[in-house]
């Protein structure tokens, strides 16, 4: 009987697309909002991912990356002599106004790393080199926002990226473009720029304290979890592994801004309709069908051959239109790789979208059942 | 109560009641009826004297309020529903007013889904089915959908599936009457050569008198009750006759 239950899904062409289409809608839209919202939550924290240092010292204030309370230089050789850091250095980190060539003033975050080492610098160049920060006034800017937020203004309007050897104005300071790099965007989706940590104290505004991070790595055999415990006691700072402060962060934005509600709110919607929909259509189905129903109920069919019927029936257009929701999902998040748009796509939001589409097919599947169940073979009889 | 000789089924104060209080409508008030082994029963009578729920009762899908059904022997009432339900699978063949079949299925689907039901394999089912479609003259059409045959033809189609599995019983209700008089004439010849038989048995509902000429038996219903069984149309019509 299983294939006559597939046969007559897929008999009726219109009622089976439209039964797949609701499915693949809200499957789409369920993985496109979380998605974005994991796309978002990771965005909250990229600038610790990208950063490859085993621990982060910060003010004992400190919520979240974007959230740097300056300390005193001072504090670096308080860390530096804890027991068990094996190297610390430097990291500023803050935002300064840029100004192009037709006055307009962009916001950017400027880094300023190590002058030495240039830990904390970024992951990947694209042109130019890390070391060319040794270079006078120079300063490395990421990829994305030398093509449109940094780029020269022609004469006619366009956009002209920046390139190496062009110079922009940070703050009433000149400053070269010796690099390009590719960035992780960060929740702000600022311009990213860096440069050495001494130049970065000469253009930004001035302040008693400068000192935003500073990373350390622990010695070899020892837990970064354990040396930043031990940081935290001896110096009264906030230090934590890089895990630890990627959970500080996301834990910030998940309890005390509106980000998870508002999407929660949006997948929810998503569920809604798509389960109204899929429901809806596949209870129609079952109904223009009850007395077939109710005729293979007379000729012998018993309910747990109808109950299988019909909840292969459900289970196969929940996994066709979770499978097209996904791949037009994938698609999205594929055309828009490269631009601010942000999508990831990690396992446990294909599962949560699987789980979902479970919900609705089960759902769609219940109505009818409940309606097919209670239905007596003797209606087939009633005119 | 023990099915006699050569009784296939047999109804013993049977009577059915629906709703309750205000509402309560008595559709059987006590029927007492046997059909005989081989022969053609016909239920005859006006619209709501009780006939499909007879059949509904003899045919194990509706229970009894009162009374008991023998079909080949075993109590319908006796049986848990599950049991009924396997029964009424393998001994008993439908055919319904509107067909019934399935427009999204090809006619072998259609016809070979009792197998199916009795546990017999998809491509087993649909080659017998098409053989039986061939006993109905419609074996050139086993791939076709219902929608693309006429009235007659579709319960041709009804006809192999009733049969397909080889029921010793096929209940019909109103087969003819969607049907134009040449069709339904020829419907009701193929349903005698082919339902009834040594061991099995027709009943047919109908108002239809035009087909009444092919029945052994008549059974007069009105009101709930049998008012008389004939062994002929005419021998109702002349019993009528003096009781007008």
């Amino acid at each position: 009987m299983k294939r006559i239950a597939l046969h007559m899904l897929m008999g009726e062409t219109g009622k089976y697309l439209g039964i797949v289409a609701g499915v693949m809608f809200a499957s789409l839209l369920i993985i496109q909002q979380l998605s974005t919202l994991v796309g978002i939550l990771t965005q909250t924290y990229s600038g610790i991912s990208a950063v490859h240092a085993d621990i982060w010292v910060m003010d004992a204030k400190v919520k979240s990356i974007d959230d740097s309370k300056p300390m005193t230089d001072g504090q670096l050789g308080r860390v530096r002599s804890v027991e068990g850091v094996a190297w610390a250095v430097p990291l500023y980190k803050g935002s300064i106004s840029a100004r192009l060539e037709n006055g307009d003033t962009v916001v950017a975050t400027l880094y300023g790393l190590d002058d030495t080492t240039f830990i904390g610098g970024p992951a990947q160049m694209v042109q130019g080199n890390l070391a060319d920060l040794r270079n006078s006034d120079s300063v490395i800017v990421d990829e994305m926002s030398a093509m449109d937020r940094l780029a020269h203004v022609a004469a006619d309007g366009s956009r002209v990226p920046l390139k190496l050897g062009d110079t922009l104005e940070l703050n009433d300071h000149r400053v070269r473009v010796v690099g390009l790099c590719k960035v992780g965007r960060g929740f702000q989706s600022l311009a990213v720029v860096y440069t050495t940590y001494t130049r970065a104290l000469s253009i930004a505004p001035t302040q008693r304290k400068n000192l935003s991070y500073i990373l350390a790595a622990a010695q070899a055999g020892k837990a970064p979890e354990e040396v930043a415990g031990k940081i935290g006691r001896v110096t009264g700072l906030g230090a934590y592994s890089s895990e630890q402060f990627v959970q500080k962060t996301l834990h910030y934005f998940l309890t005390e801004t509106s980000i998870v509600i508002n999407f929660g709110l949006s997948v929810i919607v998503a569920f809604l309709i798509g389960t109204l929909i899929a429901g809806q259509t596949f209870y129609n189905f079952t109904m223009d069908n009850l007395r077939h129903f109710a005729a293979l109920k007379a000729m012998g069919a018993n309910d747990g051959m109808i109950l299988s019927m019909i909840l292969l029936q459900a289970g196969l257009v929940g996994m066709l239109g979770y499978g097209l929701g996904t791949g037009l999902a994938c698609l999205a998040g594929l055309a828009g790789q490269d631009s601010v748009i942000t999508f990831s796509l990690p396992w446990y939001v294909l599962l949560g979208a699987g789980l979902a589409v479970v919900g609705i097919s089960g759902i769609s599947a219940l109505l009818s059942l409940r309606k097919v169940m209670k239905l007596e073979p003797g209606v087939v009889f009633r005119g | 109560m023990k099915t006699t000789a050569n009784h296939v089924i047999e109804c013993r104060s049977v009577k059915k009641t629906f709703g309750s209080g205000a509402s309560e409508v008595h559709a059987l008030r006590g029927i007492d009826i046997s059909v005989e082994e081989g022969e053609v029963t016909m239920f005859v009578g006006p619209s709501g004297c009780g006939k499909t729920t007879l059949i509904s009762v003899i045919a194990g899908v509706l229970d009894a309020t009162e009374g008991e059904c023998r079909v080949f022997g075993k109590s319908m009432q006796e049986m848990s529903n599950d049991e009924r339900t396997r029964y009424r699978g393998k001994n008993i063949g439908f055919v319904f007013q509107q067909f019934n079949l399935i427009p999204s299925l090809t006619l072998k689907e259609n016809v070979g889904i009792p197998l199916m039901i009795n546990g017999i394999g998809y491509d087993e089912a649909v080659e017998r089915a098409e053989q039986t479609l061939g006993r109905v003259g419609l074996g050139e059409r086993a791939g076709d959908r219902p929608t693309q045959l006429s009235g007659g033809q579709q319960q041709r189609v009804a006809i192999a599936r009733a049969i397909v599995h080889s029921p010793r019983l096929v209940v019909c209700d109103e087969p003819t009457s969607a049907l134009d008089h040449t069709t339904g004439q020829h419907v009701v010849e193929l349903l005698r050569e082919v339902a009834a038989g040594d061991g099995r048995a027709l009943i047919v509902v109908t108002h239809d008198n035009r087909i009444f000429q092919y029945a052994d038996r008549i059974a007069r219903m009105d009101d709930g009750r049998i008012q008389g069984v004939y062994g002929s149309f005419q021998e109702m019509a002349d019993a009528e006759k003096v009781l007008q």
